[in-house]
């Protein structure tokens, strides 16, 4: 096909202005959405400080409980993250390479834990992580002692637990949607060539994962730096992050100026992270992937039998115990076990005017979290898009921006919110609509961060064999580019739709009284005293988590016609 | 020069599913900053409608015939604003104090009484039912206030709507199953026969807990440092939130320790909420010691409906809204004439009298936390 040289030229240009438009979007969401509403609050809080910034700092790191908030922050969310990858790689693997009955199911399920609120999740860890565990009985045997009883309430290995608990997916998701794009025969090839089973991952699979395991690992870093609810409900009384100082700060002392100096600190930090991340991106091998539909291989031999089952062991006592505890408490009833909260939560009318009907709380927060996955999904892939096919300065930068969100305080944004739009005329500052896209700012990143490792790993000799082949510019685009990206943008989708729902912190800022969540409704059951009303709490909790299972799993199996094969 | 490995050019434009993303990208941003016909609003009354916008925190709550009541009686739409617990509401009423989200704050406690009033936060009203109001509950409003009682020509900032109080809370089965005797008072609190049996919340993060603290601090005066390291001493246990303490560690939920900080009106609620139904509530309250909280409602200087939110205010002091706040709040009506329910005239028990702990300014708050963990935190 030949083009005159005017044509070409509008091409070019009409490809530069789409880029341009992209880059433009993407920055405007950004800035208005969250960079405006956080300098805001921060401006705000620095300005309104009697003494001059720099004092401020300085008294800030003097005071005692600040270093040690600071070394408590940075710890445990270091060990979480490094507990995580140790408990959850091998679950990415089992995934994403092994066969065996229910595998896409349980892939989606993992993903659970994130959308309950710390509150709910925190409550279930306390009896599984107290003295009349369910455990007892099993560590009796283990640890041949028959009076032995766990109780690691109010204890920082509680709060480790409960940060791989909720950070699971991550890994699983990040890392396990790359490997199972890995051409098996890179491994097969190294092993024939004389490797050992663990000489062919560490010199072969490790490298192609490190891009996809670097991205997990800063995710799961991001949000135990920012760990909040874990840290109150399970670490007891005399453990603090910095966002619970932020927290404290901002709702009971009101010292604002006090709340922006510790959210600079944390933005900083976040800063540090994303940098080291960049360092280790920068050195990156690119990974082959295959073009085959799944890798997955059955079992084969007592090892790797043996390795499935200790994980899905880990998978049932780690993920699936607590959220059985959930489902026992909501079908508990004082004349024994029933379905008696489920039942009134979805026929009791609300008398009150900020009482919530279960089902309408179901239907909020489905809309909403379509809503937030939608945007997330379009900003994200385009994000990728744009970092994938220009790694300029101003891309990495856009794409590292946008995972600053994941490192800052909700209550911060949400007060940033608050303050930016403050002008604003009343329908549009306290419009529904900020509620999915303050959800989609904290998706977004994770929509980049799985599609993004897709697209730069799209073999280039597979695209130019295209080409050499014949195949147009096109052609390759659409037979090989596409099919590939959006198998990880609904990847993507689903686990952005997660994201969403549990989004809390920031959404509760946000979340009006018309349109409460199934978080918010939780929340408001859970603050009044009475049986009925702690059993309801725990009966939407388990809708919750229904319900979020039954999306992810029909995003998941979703296939837009042929284009998920390829 | 290599060729780049992606288009976004050619993914946007070369394809209808790719043109198809932007514009729905497009109307997804348009939506968030117009008024989208796809997400209702949920501001702004239809022209020439009256409306007035009542900020609360997340613990209020009214019936909705009662809301209804008013709309009816005055052709004006309620539009309620949940902001948080009782501190995030009132902080949010002040940083946003410039342009206010509503017309009416309600939910500014007796703990909070300084910061809202220093913040110069409330256009003073007196509604015209306001010697109905109970007048213990005033004497906090009026002690800042220092003139001469509240009129036409002085009224209040804001005006007290509910009372309520935060008392000890013990498992009735409990104690009986051991024959012990209930404690009484703070000092049996600290007794070694009831070693390991309380449950208190962190002051710096539970409002209860705060109350606890005040009501403690009240009963020993200069002595509290003291009374605190023996309640550590006797092994208390601190949680950072309620409903922890309520429903994880309280022995009436399944829990270990039969005695919980919580409110006076829990045993009503538990008798209200049990199912099936109960005669009689499981928990007591230790009416020796208990904090009292005052809430109390204000409109807000620069209110976009002043004459709305007036309505309104004495709305709230007004019988139907004041004998419908037990059963949906959970506290007691301000409003002398009010009559409570069964349940309550039941199961509620009161302290004849509480001293006042007076005033709490901002800085007296900081120094008795900071006090506060340095005991009992270590």
């Amino acid at each position: 096909m030949t083009f005159s040289p005017s044509k070409r030229a509008v091409r070019a240009l009409r490809k530069r202005g789409a880029r341009t438009a992209a880059f433009a979007l993407v920055i405007t969401f950004f800035t208005v959405f969250f960079a405006f509403p956080l300098f805001s609050i921060v401006a705000r809080g620095l300005l309104s400080a009697d003494t001059p910034v720099v004092t401020l700092f300085a008294d800030l790191f003097a005071t005692e409980r600040f270093r040690r908030v600071l070394w408590f922050t940075v710890w445990q969310a270091t060990v979480s993250t490094v507990l995580t990858l140790v408990v959850a790689l091998p679950g990415a693997y089992v995934l994403s390479r092994v066969a065996f009955r229910g595998r896409q199911v349980l892939r989606s399920l993992v993903m659970v834990p994130f959308v309950l609120p710390t509150v709910v999740v925190g409550s279930a860890f306390l009896a599984v992580l107290g003295p009349r565990t369910p455990l007892n009985p099993l560590l009796q045997v283990v640890f041949q002692d028959p009076t032995f009883t766990l109780d690691l309430r109010r204890s920082v290995t509680a709060i480790l637990i409960a940060h791989v608990f909720f950070n699971y997916a991550v890994v699983v998701r990040t890392v396990g949607g790359v490997w199972s794009l890995l051409d098996p025969r890179l491994d097969d090839a190294a092993r024939t060539l004389g490797a050992g089973r663990l000489r062919a991952f560490f010199s072969v699979t490790l490298p192609a994962l490190k891009a996809a395991i670097a991205s997990a690992a800063t995710i799961v870093f991001l949000f135990t730096f920012t760990s909040f609810g874990v840290i109150l409900i399970l670490g007891g009384v005399t453990r603090a992050t910095i966002e619970v100082e932020i927290h404290r700060a901002t709702t009971q002392l009101l010292d604002l100026p006090l709340a922006a100096a510790l959210s600079v600190v944390q933005l900083v930090a976040v800063i540090a992270t994303l940098w080291v991340y960049g360092r280790i991106q920068r050195r990156v091998v690119y990974p082959a992937f295959v073009s085959e539909r799944d890798v997955a291989q059955t079992p084969r031999g007592v090892l790797e039998r043996s390795f499935l089952a200790a994980n899905l062991v880990v998978m049932a006592l780690l993920l699936a115990l607590p959220l059985l505890v959930l489902v026992e408490r909501s079908l508990q009833t004082p004349s024994g076990y029933g379905l008696r909260h489920y039942v009134a939560v979805f026929t009791t009318q609300p008398t009150t005017a900020l009482g919530v009907s279960g089902a309408k709380a179901l239907t909020n927060t489905l809309m909403f979290g379509v809503w937030a996955t939608l945007i997330a999904v379009s900003i994200g892939t385009l994000t990728a898009l744009l970092a994938a096919s220009r790694q300029s300065f101003a891309a990495r930068l856009l794409d590292r921006s946008l995972m600053v969100p994941l490192g800052t305080s909700a209550v911060t944004l949400g007060f940033g919110f608050l303050l930016a739009f403050r002008y604003l005329p009343p329908q549009l500052r306290s419009s529904a609509a900020l509620i999915p896209i303050v959800q989609a700012v904290v998706a977004t990143p994770f929509v980049v961060r799985t599609v993004l490792p897709v697209l730069t790993g799209i073999d280039k000799n597979v695209r130019d064999a295209a080409r050499v082949l014949g195949a147009s510019h096109r052609q390759v685009t659409r037979h090989i580019d596409v099919p590939i990206a959006s198998r990880a943008v609904l990847a993507a989708a689903g686990f952005a739709f997660a994201i969403a729902v549990g989004e809390f912190g920031a959404t509760v800022f946000l979340a009006r009284a018309e349109y409460p969540t199934l978080p918010v409704a939780i929340f408001r059951l859970l603050g009044r005293p009475g049986i009925t009303n702690f059993g309801e709490a725990m009966a939407l909790s388990v809708i919750l988590a229904l319900m979020t299972a039954t999306a992810i799993v029909l995003i998941d199996r979703l296939r837009l016609g042929n284009i998920g094969r390829f | 020069m290599a060729r780049r490995p992606f288009d976004i050019g050619v993914i946007v434009f070369r394809f209808r599913s790719g043109a198809l993303l932007a514009s729905l990208l497009l109307l997804l941003v348009a939506c968030g900053s117009d008024d989208g016909a796809t997400l209702p609003d949920t501001a702004a009354a239809p022209d020439g409608e009256r409306e007035v916008v009542v900020l609360t925190h997340d613990s209020f709550d009214v019936s909705t015939d009662v809301i209804a009541l008013f709309e009816e009686t005055h052709g004006i739409t309620v539009r309620l604003v949940p902001l948080g617990d009782a501190g995030t509401a009132l902080n949010q009423a002040i940083l946003t104090a410039d342009a206010p989200q509503g017309d009416i704050l309600f939910g500014v406690d007796n703990t909070f009484l300084t910061r809202a009033l220093d913040a110069d936060l409330f256009d003073p009203y007196l509604p015209g039912n306001f010697e109905q109001i109970n007048a213990n509950v005033l004497e906090e409003l009026q002690a800042w206030s220092s003139a001469a009682a509240f009129s036409v020509d002085n009224p209040p900032p804001l005006v007290p709507i509910t009372y309520g109080d935060v008392c000890v809370n013990y498992d009735k089965a409990w104690f009986a199953a051991r024959d012990l005797a209930v404690p009484t008072d703070f000092v049996d609190l600290v007794d070694p026969a009831y070693r390991g049996l309380l449950t208190i919340m962190n002051p710096a993060t539970s409002s209860p807990g705060l109350a606890f603290m005040l009501a403690s601090i009240t009963a020993f005066d200069d002595e509290y440092l003291s009374y605190w390291r023996q309640l550590t001493d006797n092994d208390v246990l601190i949680t950072n939130g309620w409903s922890q303490a309520y429903y994880d560690e309280f022995s009436a939920s399944g829990g270990d320790r039969p005695l919980v900080v919580s409110y006076a009106s829990s045993p009503p609620a538990e008798v209200l909420f049990a199912d099936p139904p109960v005669d009689e509530a499981p928990t007591g309250v230790l009416l020796d010691t208990c904090f009292r909280q005052v809430e109390f409602a204000g409109i807000l200087n620069g209110a976009a409906n002043r004459a709305e939110a007036e309505l309104f205010l004495e709305f709230m002091l007004d019988i139907p809204f004041q004998e419908d706040i037990p059963l949906t709040m959970f506290v007691f009506p301000v409003n002398t004439q009010a009559v409570l329910p069964d349940v309550f005239v039941e199961h509620a028990e009161m302290p004849e009298t509480v001293t006042s702990f007076g005033l709490l300014t901002d800085t007296q708050r900081d120094v008795f936390l900071t006090e506060w963990s340095a005991i009992m935190l270590g």
